[in-house]
């Protein structure tokens, strides 16, 4: 037999799903058993503000290169723009002056993918979330739904592009780890699979509480991230968003697409329904038949 | 087959072509006070469009990493797709509930709706960083469906050719098509129930837009029942825009009404007027229910609460007041005011969600440059000029009789 009984009911479970209308959150949900996400660590404790990451992410990415007087300083915010996928901020804290980097956290469950009616922004099985230049409108409703704020938009461009860090989508599918990871000498970066960057990072707290919280920011931020961080202070002390829901953000629409196909079929029938209802003519032809 | 009616519609007859070229004139005065204002605000807009498509959105507006819908979004898709409410409404009490008292409205509401929809499309195009992609959510490799923006998007494009369906015998009427228009009025009822279905979904899509952006909109307006909200409002959104733009069309075009009709229309106001406290007393209900449930009693002591209760008290409770009162005394003046307040809540109310209340905590704030102002009234303007061309024109407010006979008089 060709196709043994097992086999028939998963066919059938998913020609089931995929009739069943749309899928809400297409392939990103579900994390296949076979492929894990990939994760990186910043460990902030072991930063040391060098910027070789901001170096080695301009020139992969082709973005212009860092100007000299452009380094970190605790007295001011540096920002993410549509050309700089990466930013070292240094941040006064009670443990000292430390060193945090932005960039795009790659959401499990993004938000902007979900966000994205051209499906120009597209969750990886590897992790990453790119953008397509062919695909965006530029309706930028991906910035409105991230939490985290992180596609950065050509304001002053005709031709505006989403910029934001693509976790060197190319370089994976070339078996190459991310450039900020591979040029990083302080060891603060560390690239794996999820689950065995999220154990290592549990360890690290674990075998020395007394330099970090006990918090590892993107575990359970936004759903889960793909970018993890570990810090000696609190994260609000860094100025890191801690309202994050832990919620996927994709789920805030979930219960508004799910009412739409069943607002599809009943309303026609309700206000075909409603007009007949009203129908004079017919009221009159059925006392007719009263009689 | 709507392509078959289509190409009878515009059968290229001889006598048609010279018809609709005489039709292309201008009528009526050219130096009247809303010309003088509105002609310079719209040469003005198409400059500073040709700015924002060479130089780039920044140019002309004050948009930001943190603030990507400023007040195009704002003010002219979500507030004008809320006003643009009436048509549903009304096609759904005259050809559901078959309340003919107001057929005499409903081509008009119809052609504001459908004019509505089409410039705000447009104010669309302009906001879009880029235009030329603008396809791809119809074409079939790039189907977003877990956006809720897709939704709105094929919505506005079905809801369109729906209204184009209801205002098309109209437009058959105009040209002497009486076989087409035959045929058009046949698809009326099909697009009315298609058009009712669509609305409901993206009135209330339009609010679900901005579920995602949790922790960015104020929590007093931040609501999971932000589509609930925004559908209900949508219902006396649409129909104060009716009686407002209903009582500026009888002044303005009151030579194409018989006398009757203002008896009629003051009928037809306090009708409306009913529906509309209703559905505000709904309205009212929600958002209490939702302040409640949300814990946000809290912050009605600080300056945004204040604010919040501005909204609430002076521009739900009070036209829900004056609306209640207009039903009783049947008064048409405390009605248009009634509804002219209302208006101006729904305008707050939506821009307290999509702009004055986003990025609440900010240090800086997003304030609209003059220039987006400016484009805001340009497109503003330009709607009125074709709804205007159109009123002249084709049989809206008057049987198409009176418009040929109206149009022999011009020509002697």
């Amino acid at each position: 037999m060709s196709l043994d009984r097992r086999e028939f009911l998963k066919t059938l479970g998913v020609a089931g799903a995929s009739l069943s209308g749309v899928s809400v959150f297409g392939k990103s949900t579900t994390e296949s058993e076979s492929e894990e996400y990939y994760a990186i660590l910043h460990d902030i404790t072991l930063c040391e503000g060098c910027q070789e990451c901001e170096v080695a992410c301009a020139a992969a990415n082709k973005l212009p290169a860092l100007a000299d007087d452009d380094y970190p300083d605790s007295s001011i915010k540096r920002e993410l723009k549509p050309d700089r996928y990466s930013v070292i901020n240094a941040v006064e804290t009670s443990a000292g002056e430390v060193y945090t980097k932005q960039q795009c956290m790659h959401c499990a469950q993004p938000a902007c993918a979900s966000a994205c009616l051209t499906k120009a922004m597209e969750k990886h099985v590897e992790g990453p979330i790119t953008w397509n230049g062919d695909k965006c409108m530029g309706c930028r409703f991906c910035m409105l739904s991230c939490p985290f704020n992180m596609p950065k938009f050509e304001y002053d461009s005709n031709n505006p592009k989403i910029g934001k860090c693509q976790m060197c989508f190319t370089r994976l599918k070339e078996g190459g780890i991310p450039a900020c990871v591979e040029n990083c000498p302080a060891e603060a970066l560390i690239f794996g699979k999820r689950s065995d960057i999220l154990r290592e990072a549990h360890r690290r707290i674990m075998d020395d509480p007394s330099n970090y919280v006990d918090h590892v920011y993107g575990e359970f931020e936004a759903g889960g991230t793909s970018w993890l961080n570990l810090s000696p202070v609190p994260f609000e002390e860094l100025g890191f968003n801690t309202e994050i829901d832990n919620r996927p953000y994709p789920e805030l629409t979930k219960g508004f697409l799910y009412s739409v196909p069943s607002v599809f079929v009943l309303w026609p029938a309700l206000l075909l329904g409603l007009r007949e209802a009203t129908n004079r003519d017919t009221d009159d032809i059925a006392g007719e038949d009263e009689k | 087959m709507s392509e078959q009616i289509l190409a009878k519609v515009l059968q290229p007859a001889p006598n048609r072509w010279k018809f609709l070229l005489s039709e292309l004139r201008p009528k009526g005065k050219l130096l009247t006070p809303f010309n003088i204002i509105s002609i310079p605000v719209i040469l003005l807009g198409l400059v500073l469009i040709i700015i924002r498509f060479w130089k780039g959105l920044g140019s002309i507006t004050n948009l930001s990493q943190d603030v990507p819908w400023g007040l195009w979004i704002g003010f002219d898709v979500v507030t004008g797709v809320a006003f643009a409410g009436g048509a549903y409404v009304l096609t759904f009490m005259v050809y559901i509930l078959r309340m003919e008292k107001y057929h005499s409205i409903v081509r008009a509401t119809v052609l504001n709706g459908f004019l509505a929809y089409l410039f705000y499309a447009g104010a669309l195009l302009l906001d879009l960083g880029r235009p030329w992609n603008v396809i791809n959510p119809i074409i079939g490799n790039s189907f977003g469906t877990s956006s809720v923006l897709f939704l709105v998007a094929w919505h506005f494009m079905l809801y369109m050719l729906a209204e184009l369906i209801e205002f098309s015998p109209a437009i058959a009427e105009w040209l002497g098509a009486e076989r087409a228009r035959r045929i058009l009025k046949s698809l009326t009822i099909g697009a009315v129930i298609f058009g009712i279905t669509l609305s409901t979904l993206h009135q209330s899509g339009l609010g679900a837009l901005f579920l995602m952006a949790k922790g960015k909109i104020h929590p007093l307006w931040y609501s999971e029942f932000i589509p609930v909200l925004f559908f209900v409002s949508s219902i006396f959104a649409g129909l104060s825009m009716v009686i407002f733009e209903g009582s500026i069309t009888q002044r303005v075009f009151a030579h194409q009404l018989s006398r009757g009709s203002h008896k009629t229309h003051n009928e037809i106001l306090r009708g409306l007027a009913k529906i509309c406290s209703v559905a505000m007393f709904a309205y009212l209900f929600l958002k209490i229910i939702d302040l409640i449930h949300g814990h946000n009693l809290s912050h009605l002591s600080t300056s945004w609460g204040a604010w919040y209760l501005v909204e609430m008290v002076g521009f739900v409770i009070l036209p829900l007041f004056l609306f209640i009162r207009g039903v009783k005394t049947g008064g048409p003046f405390i009605i248009k005011a009634a509804s002219f307040i209302t208006l101006i809540g729904i305008i707050l109310n939506r821009l307290n969600i999509s702009v004055i209340g986003f990025n609440w905590d900010a240090v800086d704030r997003y304030i609209p440059t003059w220039m987006e102002f400016e484009v805001t009234f340009a497109v503003l303007f330009l709607e009125i000029w074709i709804f205007r061309w159109v009123l002249h024109r084709l049989p809206v407010l008057r049987p198409i009789e009176e418009v040929v006979k109206s149009q022999t008089i011009d020509r002697s």
